[in-house]
């Protein structure tokens, strides 16, 4: 019984610090991307969305209700900077919905009790690359279509989001080494 | 119906998927128009806010520069002043005038919020409805035309830049007058405008000036550009060639509102004569 409530207090513990962390990523990563990645564009071909890491970053346990709705202020809180409502939420809620398919196809769920969060240093270099690269693809191809939609351009549209994506992987790759954890590396 | 609530729930990440995107791309499409006010822009109390902070730190890094374009732009007007003239002529006359009536007034603003590399760049400015700003005012800065003012909160604006899918603005060839217009170029360059539609029997030269019609929402004769290559990618009827802009976008920081104060006679005036047609 007494163990039993220690065990509530300390997840209690844990969840109330899982908010902390997540409110405060969403705000360093906002800041990032709207006042230092929007001034940053390799020859009108690359331009790096830092900010899908938030969603990347989100616990395994997270309801499925809960992750759309944050995908969606995520992408709104974008776009209010970027003035174009809309877009950005409409690749976010596209990058959730990519994330729960990915997540329930390679990860099992028995593993969620030590592994809370998709990082790259609980869940490995291979795993979380692919994982990356995919859903930033994915959101990429869809933001830059959504935008200029049109087919004719299709091929500067799709070196525009190939470049752009490498570029975004690369910089979550790197925030990932900057913050690796070595203890928890099995 | 219990197998249909079990099926919900069993798919429930696609069908929340479904509701959020058909959301996000409602709020997308009827943004899209901009004609319909929304909170969700940089105009807002929070977003402007936030960038106007940022714009003042930014503003002394770039000091210099504007130190530079402002002694520039005071020589160019000394130059005007009648004292830099050698008076030929002993006599002077004194004409009290009349005649003229000021029709532009000028409001000066400072760019918080600026894009140069996407398909459609809006910049944000420090000043709105309450100094006078209007939506569809004209908006340049000391070396040429910028945009045109397109959502007006009481204390910021958004200004649709020339680099905008939809900006077309009527420009002529300073040398001999005629007429075309000025869009921006196709392959994203900041630096790159296209001016469309001039006439067969004009003979435009490389490095010949591009300046505003005054049929626009502009005086006549603000710079635009100077012609870089005469390649015709459509041909036709009329010419295109491409325009090296005279302002370079990714470095504004001052900019001027135009306000047209005849526009509004000017406006029912031509609405009226389509109204009788």
């Amino acid at each position: 019984m007494l163990k039993n409530k220690r065990d509530w207090r300390l997840s209690r513990k844990k969840m109330s610090r899982t908010i902390i962390v997540n409110l405060l990523r969403f705000i360093i990563v906002v800041f990032i991307q709207v006042f230092l990645l929007k001034n940053i564009n390799l020859y009108n071909l690359s331009t790096p969305y830092f900010y899908i890491l938030f969603i990347l970053l989100l616990p395994f346990e997270v309801p499925n209700i809960l992750l759309f709705v944050l995908a969606f202020l995520l992408g709104i809180a974008i776009d209010a900077f970027y003035d174009t409502p809309g877009l950005h939420a409409a690749a976010c809620v596209l990058l959730a919905f990519v994330r729960i398919l990915f997540i329930s196809i390679t990860v099992q769920k028995e593993g969620f009790d030590n592994e809370p969060e998709p990082t790259l240093s609980i869940m490995g270099f291979r795993w979380f690359f692919t994982y990356t690269a995919i859903l930033t693809v994915i959101h990429h191809f869809f933001l830059f279509n959504l935008e200029f939609f049109n087919l004719s351009a299709i091929e500067f549209t799709l070196s525009r989001v190939l470049l752009s994506s490498s570029f975004t992987v690369l910089l979550i790759l790197i925030s990932g080494l900057i913050f690796f954890k070595r203890k928890e590396r099995k | 119906m219990r197998n249909l609530l079990i099926f919900i729930t069993k798919y429930n990440a696609f069908f929340l998927f479904i509701i959020f995107e058909v959301s996000a791309l409602i709020v997308y499409i009827k943004y899209n128009s901009f004609q319909k006010a929304s909170f969700i822009n940089s105009s807002n109390a929070v977003t402007g806010g936030l960038y106007a902070k940022v714009s003042e730190l930014n503003s002394y890094l770039r000091l210099s520069d504007v130190n530079d374009s402002l002694a520039k732009e005071n020589m160019r007007l000394r130059n005007q002043l009648k004292s830099s003239f050698y008076a030929d002529t002993v006599t002077k006359h004194q004409v009290s005038d009349t005649v003229y009536k000021r029709q532009y007034e000028y409001i000066v603003a400072r760019v918080i919020n600026n894009s140069t590399n996407r398909f459609n760049n809006y910049i944000t400015i420090n000043r709105g409805s309450l100094q006078g700003v209007a939506k569809g005012m004209g908006v340049i800065c000391n070396l040429g035309i910028v945009g045109k003012v397109v959502f007006v909160s009481p204390h910021f604006s958004v200004v649709q830049s020339l680099l905008h899918k939809d900006s077309q603005f009527s420009a002529m060839l300073a040398n001999n007058k005629e007429i075309g217009s000025i869009e921006w170029g196709d392959e994203l360059n900041p630096h790159k405008g296209v001016l469309k539609d001039v006439s067969n029997n004009a003979l435009p030269k490389i490095g010949e000036a591009v300046v505003t019609s005054g049929y626009s929402l502009f005086p006549e004769g603000i710079p635009i550009g100077k012609i870089s290559s005469l390649h015709t990618k459509a041909g036709g009827y009329a010419l295109n060639m491409e325009v090296t802009l005279a302002v370079d976008f990714t470095k504004l920081q001052y900019v001027d509102v135009v306000d047209n104060k005849f526009a509004k006679e000017q406006e029912g005036l031509e609405a009226q004569q389509k109204k009788d047609e």
